[in-house]
């Protein structure tokens, strides 16, 4: 084999995550092994908590992420309600949810216009990110805020969703479900989606259960892994709805996972509206006056898998250590498989099949000649060839 | 009975030597306290036998010493089980996990970067999230550094 060459995603905005570097490490066009280094932006979160009230670590794990900011307030209020073993009202159950099944809804939309987007469907980009505003707009009639919602506290919820809101819900529900419709037809039907997305980027079970991988990336892989089914928190115990699995493992199955994923969730919020109606306005928390000395561990199902948080406490109003595993965290590392042996054009999409938590807004990515450092290939054009792999197929088609 | 209480049973049965605390505090948590030295083999049976999924690792510091929490999910019942070990704080040191499974890697890099924690036959126990940014021999998360 001749030298390999390195090409470096990163360090800053690699194609779709934080600021981290991937290094592929290529044999001509063939990715022969994965090298990953971050920390560019580790925010010492975890130590940052120690010196913030339980009140407060809820604004401070709201922005962890960017996209899914309610998924590490919900970890940790399960964690704390555990903690100090406290049930909370229905209202405030059925609530959670719904905010919960929101951003998972807009949280995987924004992934699948960004993943038209590589495989060269810019039209699609910019229709599913338009399909997803409606979303956004409930968020800030409910909360607010179009992001960060500030919704969760322990014992409750700081909002009510007054019972004539819930026409105004369902009316966007019911047009996002038309949307993915047409969105669901478009990608299950078109065969250059298929020839890009089949077949690349395969996971198998034995992968998946070996990195400890979660949410949509182990459930594409035919496991059934789902904290909302397995262990039941907030209203999921008190609604219908099935987990989405698919057996291939490969991009074209996290697609399906996805894109199927949202009508449950759909159906979930709906469920949730019902519920809501049934249980008295204003109930929405119980008060929790001390946090006694122990140790808790809460989990939540993210957009992108199960989130874990891990507290303890001294009967302070700090906790003690805080840990927060997300779940990028897992699921990044299953790269090492997904990428080897596939085309640099095809790395492009599985490193991004897993949703690698998304919180910048520009990206850099550049191929490097080994021997005399001088760049080859930029971000930009690492994009472009993707996009053209996809032209190249549609005309054979 | 019930299925957690079974799991319960069937760890203590097979490790009574070595179990040096059980604290089962709700239907689906548990945590059970060993020495160092029975992590590899509880953490093998778990995996392997019982088909847990390894969750994370949480590592802190305290008044023992130094403690990891190694959390497990055991996904048909929602059980989170802990194996907590405690290791003196003159000499931090445990069997790495990762010849058992891969996802143990980059968490034992991590406590080993943030509160100086050494596991033994890590294949690749480089800094994780200071990429070398940061000073060798001092920990940041240790009770020294606040």
């Amino acid at each position: 084999m001749s030298k390999p060459t390195i090409i470096p995603i990163g360090p800053y905005h690699p194609l779709q995550a934080e600021p981290e570097l991937f290094k592929l490490y290529c044999d001509g066009e063939i990715v022969k092994d994965v090298k990953w280094e971050t920390g560019y932006n580790h925010r010492g979160i975890e130590k940052l908590s120690e010196s913030k009230t339980f009140d407060q670590v809820f604004f401070l794990v709201e922005r962890i992420c960017g996209i899914c900011s309610t998924s590490h307030p919900f970890a940790f209020a399960n964690c704390m309600e555990e903690i100090v073993n406290v049930e909370i009202p229905d209202r405030a159950k059925y609530i959670r949810s719904i905010i919960g099944e929101l951003e998972r809804i807009h949280s995987h939309l924004l992934w699948a216009g960004l993943a038209g987007h590589f495989l060269g469907y810019n039209t699609v980009f910019m229709w599913v990110w338009k399909y997803r505003e409606p979303v956004l707009d409930l968020f800030e009639i409910i909360t607010g805020n179009r992001n960060s919602y500030a919704m969760f506290k322990i014992g409750g919820v700081r909002r009510d969703i007054p019972n004539n809101l819930v026409p105004t819900i369902q009316k966007n529900l019911d047009a996002l479900k038309h949307k993915l419709d047409l969105l669901i037809g478009v990608v299950m039907d078109d065969p250059v989606i298929h020839a890009r997305t089949k077949g690349v980027g395969v996971l198998t079970k034995q992968d998946i259960i070996n990195f400890a991988a979660v949410g949509p990336t182990a459930r594409a892989s035919g496991v059934a892994i789902d904290v909302r089914q397995d262990d039941p928190y907030a209203a999921y115990p008190l609604v219908n709805w099935k987990v989405i699995t698919a057996e291939e493992g490969d991009v074209f199955a996290k697609v399906a996972v996805r894109l199927l994923e949202m009508y449950e969730s759909v159906s979930i919020i709906e469920q949730c509206l019902e519920g809501l109606k049934k249980e008295k306005e204003g109930d929405i928390e119980v008060k929790v006056k001390n946090v006694p000395e122990g140790m808790g561990t809460g989990r939540a199902e993210a957009p992108r898998g199960e989130v874990f948080h891990f507290v303890t406490t001294d009967g302070g109003y700090s906790p003690v250590r805080h840990k927060v595993r997300a779940p990028s965290y897992t699921n990044i590392s299953t790269f090492k498989k997904s990428c080897v042996g596939q085309t640099i054009s095809d790395a492009t999409i599985s490193l991004a099949a897993v949703d690698p938590c998304y919180c910048c807004t520009e990206r850099m990515a550049m191929v490097y000649d080994y021997y005399n450092k001088k760049p080859i290939l930029s971000g930009k054009d690492m994009i472009k060839l993707s996009q053209q792999k996809t032209e190249e197929l549609k005309k054979k088609l | 009975m019930s299925e957690t209480e079974k799991i319960i049973d069937n760890i203590k049965n097979k490790f009574t030597q070595d179990i040096l605390n059980t604290e089962v505090k709700s239907k689906r948590r548990a945590t059970i306290t060993i020495p160092g030295s029975a992590l590899i083999k509880m953490a093998d049976f778990l995996y392997s036998d019982m088909n847990f999924r390894f969750i994370t690792a949480s590592a802190l510091e305290s008044g023992k010493g130094f403690e990891i929490y190694y959390h497990f999910s055991n996904d048909k019942t929602g059980l989170v089980f802990n194996i907590h070990v405690v290791l003196p704080k003159n000499k931090p040191e445990i069997e790495s996990l990762t010849c058992l499974f891969e996802a143990a890697s980059w968490i034992e890099r991590e406590m080993h970067e943030i509160l100086g924690i050494n596991f033994l036959n890590h294949p690749n126990l480089e800094k994780l999230i200071s990429e070398g940014n940061w000073a060798e021999g001092v920990y940041p998360y240790r009770k020294e550094q606040q």
